[in-house]
Formats: C-alpha cells, structure tokens, sequence
C-alpha cells in the first residue's frame, strides 16, 4: 500500500503544522480564557515577513527569527492593546474581538506587501527522501521536527522551570496566582508573545511546502482550533495528538474520498467530538458550580 | 403626554426613516444602497432574537441565508415553483435543518457553540461551491424575476427596479421587526430572556431551556433565509459567498456592534457596516483595516453595543 504510506506522510506533516496552531492556542486559552481566532494570523506574518525580509537580501535564518520576533511583538500588542482592555466582557464580545483583530493583521499585511503567493526555497533542498515506497520532501521533515522539538520545550518549560510553573497557576487560578505574588500581567504578555512566536514558526517551517499569502490564516485558524478541540481544550498533549489525527483524517479523506470535501474534514471532527465527547481525548471533566 | 413603549418607538422611527429617506436621495445607486442595508437588517434581527434575547451565539447564520437563496434560485427551475413560494420553501427547509442541527448544537456553550456552528455554516456552503451539477458552483447561478413589480406596474404603480426593492425591502424589515418586538414582550420572549439571564434559574422556575433556545434559532435561521431569498430575488443572482464565513460573521458583528439587546440598535449596526464599504470606496484598499478596527473599538469601549450606549450617555439610563 505505497499509496496509503504517501497520504500518511502527508497527513503527519499536515498535522504537525495543525499542532502548533492548536499549541498556540491552548497557551493563550489557558492563560487568559480566550480563544484566539487571530492565531492563524501568526502563522501567515511568519511566513509571509520571512519572504519580504529574504526577498529583501538577509539570510534566511535572520530572515525567520526576524519574523518570529516581530510576530511575538504582535502576540504581545493584540494582548495589551485589544484583549486586556476587554477583560471580563462576554465571549461573543471576545469573539468578535479576536476576528477584528484578525481580519485587521489581514488588512495591514495586504497594504504593507501584497495579495500575492509567496514562497521562499526550502531549508535543505527539495529533493524527495524515499520511505517504505513512498516520499516525504525534506522540509516536511523539519515540520515534523519543529512541532516534536516545540512540544517537548513546551513541556519542559512548564514542568521544570518557575515561569512556566507561574503561567500554570494563573491558569489555574488568576486571583489566588496574583496572592502569591505572581505578576500575571507579565504571565499573560509571555503567553502571547509565546503562542505569536509558535505560530510564526509554524509559518516559517511550511511556508516552502504550501507557500503563503495574506489571507490563509482564518482556514488554519479553524483547523487549529478543531485539533485543539479533538485533543481536549486547554491540554499541550491533546493540542499535539489532536493536530496530527486531524491531518492524518484530511490527508486520508482526500485520498480516498474527496479532495473537494477534504476541508470539511475538520468541521466533522469537531461536530463529532462535540456531540460524542465534548471534554475530547485528553480533557478533564469540568463542573460547575452553580 | 402618552408614553410611547420601545416597540412603537422603534417601529416609529424604522416606519419615518424607511419612507423620508428617499426624498433625500441623488440618485437610484442610493436605493440599492437602502434595500440591501434592509437586507441585512432582516438577518440582523434575527441574530437579535438568538443573541440579544437567548444569548446564544452562532457563527454560521449565513448557512441558513445560503439555504434562503439558492432554494429561491433552484425551486423555480427544478419544481415549477413561483419564486416567492420558494422563498417561502427555503424558509421551511431552513427552519427544519435549524431544528435538527439545533438540538445537538445548542448544548453546546460559548466558544464551543460559536464554532460548532461555524462549522455548519462552513459545510453549507462548501456544498454550494461543490455540487457544480446543482447549484452551478463558485461561479454562481441566475435566479428567476419575483414578478411583484410587474403586477404593481399592471396596478398603476410604476416603480423603477432599485425603488421597488427599496419599498419591498423596507416593508420585509419592518414586518420582521414587529414581529421580534412582539416576540420580545410575550411569555415566550421573557422566558427566553430569562434563560439568558441565568439558565440553571430560568429552569428552576419551570422553562424548558433546550426547547426555548431550539425555538430561538429556528426562528432566527427563518430570518437568515428570507434574507438569504430577498438577496437572491433582488440581485436575480447568487454565489456561495452569501453562505461564506465573512457573511455569518458580519451578520453577528452588525448586531453585536448595533447592540444585539435592541432590535433598532441592531438594524444600526446593520446600516452602519453596509455603509462603511460605500463610503470607502476610495479607500477600498483600508476596507479590511477600517472593519477590523471598528469591531476591536466598539467591542472594547461600547460593550453593550453603540445605540444602548449612546442612550444610556443621553438619559442616564438603559434603553
């Protein structure tokens, strides 16, 4: 079955891309209560400033951490700027801000480059590796890897050091958080900044696979969140377990379904987990008390 | 001096507006311009009854406008309908499908009901743009004349195209209105109220909440598709796009930004965002920047919604 091989390998790279947006996500749904429909947006400015800055002359390398870093700034200012201000205000409020915001980063890309498909070349060349009778191009291998090395970074940081730990119990519990004297207004400019910066990676990484232009970031958005939603809201290992079924479902559906129903895939997924199981895979059960 | 109640207000003022504004218009562009903020308006009021009143929200209202349309298109070629009967067709299969859509989605709460039902609306009109055969794809498909203003020419009531869908439109806004204020004031509407207010209270005191929000977005679905028709009827055209994502987000973003709690706060939104592209128009470019913006502001610093918070900034109080 070399054909079911190739939809595989497709799929996993599909998903890894679909884990770090659900990654992103899940830091700033657990910081802050929110759901960003703006994450996608990281993910197309850090493919789309990693173009402009490499078109310009500078290295790729720069070129990336550049756009990783200017993308945090954004994470850290749609914080300060849109999110804060509206604390406490009702979800379709907080909704409607996040899609404002993202189709405002829409606007602005659009009027500072363009409407155009962009690439830049792959980081290790584009010669097809050969596994099992099928192909995976190298870059896919980088995804892959991005989204593993970013995973367990995120583990570490959250279980091992005293920052993370912080950002964990103004998660928890932001008034109790703030009584033993952590700064959770710093938390929450970490978490943006943190979950920006995924996603810009994100961009970055697959952006010589599937390209890039100013307006794919509400598709990823969603994809993002159904992943996160399959794994369990608010859970790194579900956000990571969710992102890669997800792709491997698209991935498969396209290839032995329908390529034109491929996108629909994600929106099953959610009505499915919601319906069977609305904690997902990895959640915890919630009550609440009245 | 008789005190008027805020359904006789609204229905005033919508009533005055509707009929004075065309002495002041230069020229037809501007009734084109009128019945599609109408247009708007009629889903608009809609999400009212499902937000503003229920508090429950939905992201894929431009499914049901999808359903309105391309049954107003397709029911005439393929069943021998007159066009307003497949309005009216759209409108009952729109209300089924929110009824059985409706039942799971609607235990859902906040962001999870906010993207089941985006999902939904996305499903609807990727099979608008799929199912080529049918619906004649992206490029979209021709939708037969209403004939209304024909027989009103018969009747000696000649009216140009843009002036006739001005009026008609107009006189659809100002029905659906009435009937969401008087919504609004029966045990129906309080009970819906309620269960916005607190559900676990609402049920304790004998309504049935899965029920009433059911009912809430049957109905609300039944106003995006007779916007969905009355869109489809007047253009004699329709594209998947009035299923699209950007149209159930624009619908909640005009009622959220009017103020989802008043239906003429929320048929102010509904004006303000048909508008807004007109008047940029040479500034098509900042179209996406100017929308974006105006939806963090408001949201930011009028929770509430532009109208109540204006009045509330005139009489010290709520409207």
């Amino acid at each position: 079955m070399p054909e079911l091989m190739q939809f595989l390998l497709s799929g996993l790279t599909v998903g890894a891309v679909y884990a770090l947006v659900a990654l992103g996500f899940t830091i700033i749904y657990n910081a802050s209560d929110v759901v960003n429909f703006a994450q996608g947006e990281f993910v197309m400015l850090g493919g789309m400033i990693t173009v402009f800055a490499f078109d310009a002359g500078l290295p790729l390398p720069l070129a990336a951490v550049i756009a990783i870093v200017v993308t945090a700034a954004i994470g850290v200012a749609l914080n300060r700027l849109a999110i804060g201000p509206a604390r406490g205000a009702p979800v379709v409020s907080l909704i409607i801000i996040t899609i404002g915001a993202s189709i405002f980063i829409r606007g602005v890309t659009q009027l500072v480059f363009d409407k155009q498909l962009h690439r830049f070349p792959a980081f290790t060349g584009d010669e097809p590796i050969e596994i099992l009778a099928a192909t995976i191009l190298p870059q896919s291998l980088w995804v892959i890897a991005g989204a593993v090395v970013v995973f367990v970074g995120l583990w570490l940081f959250f279980t091992r050091t005293l920052t993370g730990k912080a950002v964990l119990a103004t998660s928890d519990n932001r008034l109790a958080a703030q009584l033993v004297g952590i700064n959770t207004n710093w938390v929450m400019t970490l978490s943006f900044a943190l979950s920006a910066a995924i996603g810009a990676l994100a961009g970055v990484l697959v952006t010589p696979i599937t390209l890039t232009s100013y307006d794919l970031g509400i598709a990823l958005a969603l994809k993002g969140f159904a992943a996160a939603m399959l794994g369990g809201m608010g859970n790194p290992k579900g956000a990571l377990v969710g992102g890669i079924l997800l792709g491997l479902f698209e991935a498969l559906t396209a290839g032995f379904i329908s390529s034109q129903y491929k996108d629909a895939v994600a929106f099953i997924v959610i009505l499915a987990v919601l319906f069977a199981m609305p904690q997902g895979l990895f959640g915890r059960n919630s009550v609440n008390r009245v | 001096m008789m005190r008027l109640t805020t359904k006789q207000i609204t229905l005033l003022v919508l009533a005055l507006l509707i009929a004075a504004t065309p002495f002041f218009f230069p020229s037809a562009y501007y009734f084109r311009v009128g019945s599609l903020l109408f247009v708007n308006g009629v889903a608009v009021v809609g999400i009212v009854i499902l937000t503003g009143f229920a508090g429950q929200i939905s992201l894929g209202h431009a499914g049901f406008a999808g359903i309105g349309a391309y049954a107003s298109a397709l029911a005439p070629v393929h069943l021998g309908l007159h066009p307003a009967f497949a309005a009216v067709l759209g409108a009952a299969l729109s209300a089924l499908i929110a009824y059985v859509v409706g039942r799971p989605i609607l235990r859902l709460k906040g962001y999870y009901l906010a993207v089941a039902s985006l999902g939904f609306g996305i499903l609807v009109s990727m099979v608008l743009s799929n199912e080529a055969w049918l619906t004649g794809g992206p490029d979209g498909i021709a939708v037969a004349d209403l004939g209304l203003r024909q027989a009103l020419g018969a009747l000696g009531l000649k009216l140009s195209a843009p002036e006739f869908w001005y009026f008609f439109c107009g006189l659809c806004l100002l029905v659906g209105a009435w009937l969401a204020l008087n919504l609004f004031d029966s045990p129906t509407g309080r009970a819906l109220r309620a269960l916005h207010g607190s559900e676990i209270a609402a049920s304790t005191v004998g309504v049935d909440v899965p029920r009433l929000k059911l009912q809430a977005f049957v109905i609300s679905a039944v106003y995006a598709s007779a916007s969905g028709s009355l869109l489809a009827l007047q253009n004699k055209f329709i594209t998947p796009d009035v299923a699209g994502y950007m149209h159930s987000i624009e619908m909640v973003t005009m009622a959220v930004l009017g103020g989802a709690g008043s239906v003429l706060g929320a048929i102010l939104g509904a004006g303000i965002l048909t508008l807004l592209p007109q008047v940029l128009t040479v500034f098509a470019e900042y179209e996406q920047v100017m929308l974006g913006l105006v939806m963090m502001l408001v949201m930011i610093f009028l929770r509430e919604g532009l109208l109540p918070s204006l009045l509330r900034q005139f009489t010290g109080r709520g409207a």
